[in-house]
């Protein structure tokens, strides 16, 4: 997942959700050491007190951990993470149907849709 | 921390044009600054007020506490808007000026960046094009240690590719102690690598907040808020 980052919303949100989606794809394994503010920073191009907002924030939804000596890590409880994937999902999912509800299509009309996706 | 940049009703008239009107304001250290606003909105006159080439008419400028004079020159490193390399130099002889002049100047860090631009060290000046030159002045200026940089257009004339390196120049060089004040006019291509941005507008203070309060606030960039702010 690259750092796509949009004009409209807070940088530091939408770190936040890179860095989410990286933990539960598995580019940051739970457990690992995560790279170090600058480095994200960089790699991103973002202003580093940005970065850091953005991990504070997941350390307060304790997704990781400030270490001792330096550097943070990713959680090792795979349920949480679980439950991540599962409630972004969720609202990938209500974001899609608004769209969809947009262009005039029921609900019913969405599956059976994407049922025959792939098919033909 | 003792602030790196305050100003306070801060003046300057150059005969009977107002260029700044009483501005007040502050730059905290560990911080990257846009310093934002229409042309003419006295973006320049601050920045060369901070560099010590301006004295105010009325009011106070600080560099960490003290007036721009002797002793802040080796705090603060400034890019000015114009080219002031001279022609009969090679680009080796820059580094040297600069080694000479700025205790704080770090050559290894200039010809890594020299390198990494493809710019040669044997080039004369004279050969280069205005944008390389404009590369070559801005890498002399962020390979010394100071602490607060000021940048006037720094990536104005440069193409996108090196525009993206000098950010990420600016990003990786980031201290805590230090901070970088950045006018320019291309608000999109910065506005993620600043905490804060300032917009002047007729030499007196329109706005401050960070980019993210902005975006929060308003749902906008800080480019489509400038648009909208000072809409022809």
């Amino acid at each position: 997942m690259a750092w796509e980052l949009r004009q409209d919303r807070p940088i530091y949100l939408q770190l936040i959700e890179t860095i989410e989606q990286r933990i539960i794809t598995g580019q940051y394994p739970a457990g690992s050491r995560l790279p170090g503010v600058r480095e994200l920073a960089a790699e991103a191009g973002v202003n580093p007190n940005t970065m850091q907002k953005a991990l504070s924030e997941l350390e307060r939804r304790e997704l990781c951990f400030a270490q001792r000596t330096n550097g943070r890590t990713i959680t090792e409880d795979e349920e949480m993470i679980k439950q991540l994937q599962h409630q972004i999902a969720l609202e990938q999912i209500e974001e899609f149907l608004r769209k969809m509800k947009d262009i005039g299509l029921t609900r019913e009309e969405v599956i059976a849709l994407m049922n025959t996706k792939g098919e033909a | 921390m003792e602030a790196l940049l305050t100003c306070r009703d801060l003046v300057k008239r150059y005969g009977a044009k107002t260029a700044l009107h009483g501005l007040s304001l502050t730059v905290e250290p560990g911080r990257i600054v846009g310093l934002l606003g229409p042309n003419g909105s006295g973006k320049t006159t601050l920045i060369k007020l901070a560099s010590g080439l301006l004295t105010p008419t009325s009011g106070e400028i600080t560099i960490a506490g003290h007036a721009p004079g002797v002793e802040t020159k080796s705090l603060v490193s400034y890019l000015p808007e114009r080219s002031y390399l001279s022609d009969w130099m090679r680009v080796e002889d820059t580094l040297r000026f600069f080694c000479d002049f700025y205790a704080d100047f770090d050559r290894r860090r200039a010809e890594d960046m020299l390198q990494r631009l493809n710019i040669e060290l044997d080039a004369p000046i004279k050969s280069l094009s205005k944008g390389t030159k404009e590369k070559v002045q801005l890498i002399l200026v962020m390979s010394r240690d100071a602490k607060l940089y000021l940048l006037d257009e720094p990536i104005g004339g440069v193409d996108p590719a090196a525009r993206d390196y000098i950010l990420h120049t600016i990003i990786s060089n980031y201290s805590p102690e230090s901070s970088v004040i950045i006018s320019t006019h291309l608000i999109s291509d910065i506005e993620q690598v600043l905490d804060e941005v300032i917009f002047i507008n007729q030499g007196q203070l329109a706005m401050t907040a960070s980019v993210d309060e902005i975006r929060q606030e308003r749902g906008m960039s800080v480019d489509a808020l400038f648009r909208e702010v000072f809409k022809c």
